[in-house]
C-alpha cells in the first residue's frame, strides 16, 4: 500500500510541473460550457427577414409589428420584388413575408387571405425553423382577431414541450459536454502518461522493481480520477448556476453514474497505452478513436436514430451514447434509476471488459 | 559463491534467435563485462535476467532465485540501470530518490538518511531540490547509478551505462563500480568502451546470440594472442554475420 501511495504521489508531482497541461484540463470544461452555452447554438434567434407589404393595411401591419416583436425576427426593411431575389443571393435575408394587395379586404369579406412565405432553404433545418416561427405567429393573429371565427368547427392544436419548455440547446449538449470532457481527460491524458513512461525509460525501471503492474496501472488512475470528479462538479456548477439547467433527478445517483463513466474511460485509456509506443500515437488514436466517435455516435450533435442502421449498430459501441442517455434522463427528465438500469448495466459490462482487456495487455507486454 | 548462473538461456522470436543457448556464471562481488557488437544479442540476454523477457527455453538463476518461478524475489534482489536516462526530468533529485526508494519499499526514515548520504557522496547537496532536467549528463549519469543500488541490491545490472559521457565522468563512475563491487555488490555491466572492458574482473563477448569467449581480460588477451581487448573483440566481431538490430 505505501509502494502504491508513493507513486500516486509522483503522478500528482507530474501533474503539478506541468501547469500548463493543467490549466487546460481544468480550463477546457468551462470554456465548453461557455462556448456551447453562449456562442455555438442551434437556436434561431434575430433572423434577418425581408417583408413586402403590397397592402399596407391594418391587418398586414399588425402582422408585421407582431413579427418584429417575437425575439427569432429583425425585419431588415420593407423592400421591393426584384430587391427581394438580389436580398436572398446576398444571403441578407433567412426569410421574405409577402402580403397581398387588399389583404384586410379579402381577410374580412371572403375569410380566405394568404400570406406567402418565401424562404432560403440552403439550410433546411432553418428554413423550417422560420417558417413555423412565422406561420405561428400568424396564426396566432387570426385567433386574436375580435369576432373572426373563419371555420365554425376547427381542430386546435396544444402543444407542450416537455422537460424543456423553453426549448433550451443547453439542456441537450450539457451531458454532451460532460461526455466530451471526460473523454478526453480520461482516455487521452491517462494513456499519454503512461505511454510518456514508456518513451523515457522509465516504465522498464519500475517493472524491474518489485511493485506489481496492476498497482502501477491503478495509480496512474487516480490522479485522473480525482481530476475527472473536479471537472464533473464544475460542469455540474456552472450549468445549474450560468446556464439554469436544473438537475431534475437525484444528485447521488447522477454523480454515481459519471464516475462509472470515468471509470470506463480510464480503462479505455489503458487499453490504448497498451497498443501504442509514442505520445503521439495515443493522442491520435484517442482523438480519432474516441473523441470523434463520442461527439459523432452519443447523440448529442445528431440524432441516432436517424442514421443507417449499420452506424446505429456501430453506435452501440460507444460507450458515450449510453452516458448521455443516462445522464439526460436523470439530470433533465429527472428519472429515476429504474429507467436506465439496462444502460448502467451495458456501462458496467464495458468497464469490466475493458478493464480486463488492458490490464492482460498490460502483463503481457512486460513479459 | 555464483549469485548468477545460466544455463543454456534462449530468446527467440519466430526463426530469429536472438539468444542462442547462452551459459556462463558470476560470482559474488565480482565487475562482469558483458560485450557485443550491436544486435549481438546483450540487451536481450540482460532483460531476461531481469525479468523483463521471457526466455525461450533455458535455466538461469539470479541471486539465488529461479527465473522462472521466483520473479519476485529476484526483483527485490537486483537493481537495474537501463540505456535510457530513467528518471524523471520533471521531479527533483529528492523527489526522483524518493519515489525510486519507495517503489522498492523502504521506509521513510530510510529514505531520509539514504537521500542525506547520497546527495553528500555525490556532492549534490545544494542542488537536491533543483528539477534532474537541469542537471549535466555526467551528474545524471551517476544519480541512476546510486538510484539503482539505494535499496542495495545484491546485483546490479548496468546496460550501457556511461554512454555520451565524458572520460573524466567515466572514470569517476568507474571509481564507483569499484566501490559497489568491494561493498559485495555484484555488478554486470554492458559496454562499448573497450578500455572499460579492461576493467572488469572478467569479460564475455557475444557474437551472434553465443558467447564466443569468456574469461579475465588477461587470459582473453593470451588466448588470441592481442594487445588488449579492443583488438580481441574485434577479431570475434569480424566473424559476425549479423547487423545491427
Amino acid at each position: 500500500m505505501k509502494q502504491f501511495l508513493f507513486f500516486v504521489r509522483k503522478e500528482f508531482l507530474h501533474l503539478w510541473r506541468d501547469q500548463r497541461t493543467l490549466f487546460i484540463l481544468f480550463g477546457m470544461p468551462i470554456i465548453q460550457i461557455f462556448i456551447f452555452g453562449f456562442a455555438l447554438t442551434n437556436e434561431v434567434r434575430d433572423s434577418r427577414i425581408a417583408i413586402i407589404d403590397e397592402a399596407k393595411d391594418e391587418a398586414s401591419e399588425a402582422i408585421i409589428h407582431q413579427l418584429e416583436a417575437s425575439q427569432y425576427f429583425d425585419i431588415e426593411k420593407t423592400i421591393s420584388e426584384q430587391q427581394l431575389v438580389r436580398a436572398f443571393r446576398e444571403g441578407k435575408i433567412k426569410l421574405a413575408v409577402v402580403f397581398p394587395q387588399k389583404f384586410n379586404e379579402q381577410l374580412q369579406h371572403t375569410n380566405a387571405a394568404s400570406v406567402q412565405l418565401i424562404a432560403d432553404a440552403t439550410d433546411p433545418n432553418v428554413a423550417n425553423t422560420l417558417v413555423n416561427y412565422a406561420s405561428a405567429i400568424i396564426l396566432d393573429y387570426q385567433k386574436q382577431s375580435k369576432g373572426f371565427e373563419p371555420f365554425p368547427y376547427t381542430i386546435k392544436t396544444e402543444m407542450r414541450m416537455l422537460y424543456n419548455p423553453q426549448m433550451k440547446g443547453s439542456y441537450n449538449f450539457v451531458p454532451g459536454v460532460m461526455a466530451m470532457v471526460l473523454m478526453l481527460v480520461c482516455a487521452m491524458m491517462t494513456s499519454i502518461s503512461i505511454v510518456r513512461e514508456k518513451e523515457m525509460g522509465t516504465m522498464e525501471i519500475i517493472l524491474v522493481s518489485p511493485m506489481v503492474p496492476l498497482r502501477v496501472m491503478v495509480a496512474k488512475m487516480v490522479p485522473y480520477f480525482i481530476l475527472s470528479a473536479v471537472n464533473i462538479a464544475s460542469i455540474l456548477l456552472l450549468s445549474v448556476f450560468v446556464l439554469d439547467v436544473p438537475i431534475n433527478g437525484s444528485l447521488t445517483l447522477l454523480v454515481t453514474e459519471c464516475l462509472l463513466f470515468t471509470l470506463t474511460v480510464l480503462a479505455l485509456g489503458l487499453l490504448i497505452s497498451s497498443v501504442s509506443d509514442s505520445q503521439q500515437v495515443a493522442m491520435l488514436i484517442s482523438l480519432m478513436g474516441l473523441f470523434l466517435p463520442t461527439v459523432m455516435f452519443s447523440g448529442f450533435m445528431f440524432p441516432v436514430e436517424n442514421m443507417p442502421v449499420a452506424l446505429q449498430v456501430i453506435s452501440n459501441i460507444v460507450p458515450a451514447k449510453w452516458f448521455y442517455y443516462i445522464v439526460k434522463n436523470v439530470m433533465i427528465k429527472g428519472l429515476g434509476f429504474q429507467s436506465i438500469w439496462k444502460e448502467t448495466l451495458i456501462l458496467v459490462g464495458m468497464m469490466i471488459f475493458l478493464m480486463t482487456v488492458s490490464i492482460k495487455k498490460f502483463k503481457t507486454r512486460l513479459e | 559463491m555464483n549469485v548468477i548462473e545460466v544455463n543454456k538461456l534462449s530468446k527467440h522470436f519466430g526463426k530469429f534467435k536472438a539468444v542462442d543457448e547462452i551459459s556462463f556464471e558470476v560470482t559474488h562481488g565480482e565487475i562482469f563485462g558483458f560485450l557485443g557488437a550491436n544486435g549481438a544479442g546483450k540487451t536481450t540476454a540482460m532483460r531476461m535476467l531481469c525479468g523483463l523477457s521471457l526466455p525461450t527455453f533455458g535455466q538461469a538463476k539470479v541471486a539465488g532465485f529461479d527465473l522462472y518461478k521466483d520473479a519476485e524475489e529476484i526483483k527485490r534482489n537486483i537493481g537495474y540501470m537501463s540505456q535510457k536516462f530513467s528518471l524523471y526530468d520533471d521531479l527533483n533529485i529528492r523527489e526522483n530518490i524518493r519515489f525510486y526508494g519507495g517503489i522498492y519499499g523502504l521506509t521513510d526514515s530510510e529514505i531520509k538518511t539514504k537521500t542525506a548520504t547520497m546527495l553528500k557522496n555525490l556532492k549534490l547537496e545544494k542542488e537536491g531540490n533543483k528539477l534532474v532536467k537541469s542537471l549535466p549528463l555526467g551528474w545524471k549519469q551517476k544519480l541512476s547509478f546510486s538510484v539503482a543500488m539505494l535499496h542495495e541490491p545484491q546485483i546490479v545490472f548496468l546496460d550501457e551505462p556511461t554512454g555520451g559521457v565524458d572520460p573524466i565522468t567515466r572514470r569517476e563512475f568507474w571509481t564507483m563500480i569499484y566501490e559497489a563491487s568491494d561493498k559485495g555488490t555484484t555488478v554486470f555491466v554492458t559496454t562499448h568502451y573497450m578500455d572499460e572492458a579492461e576493467y572488469c574482473h572478467r569479460v564475455s563477448i557475444m557474437v551472434d546470440g553465443k558467447i564466443d569467449a569468456l574469461g579475465t581480460p588477461l587470459e582473453l588477451k593470451n588466448k588470441f594472442s592481442a594487445s588488449s581487448i579492443s583488438d580481441v573483440f574485434i577479431k570475434l566481431a569480424r566473424k559476425a554475420k549479423r547487423g545491427d538490430d
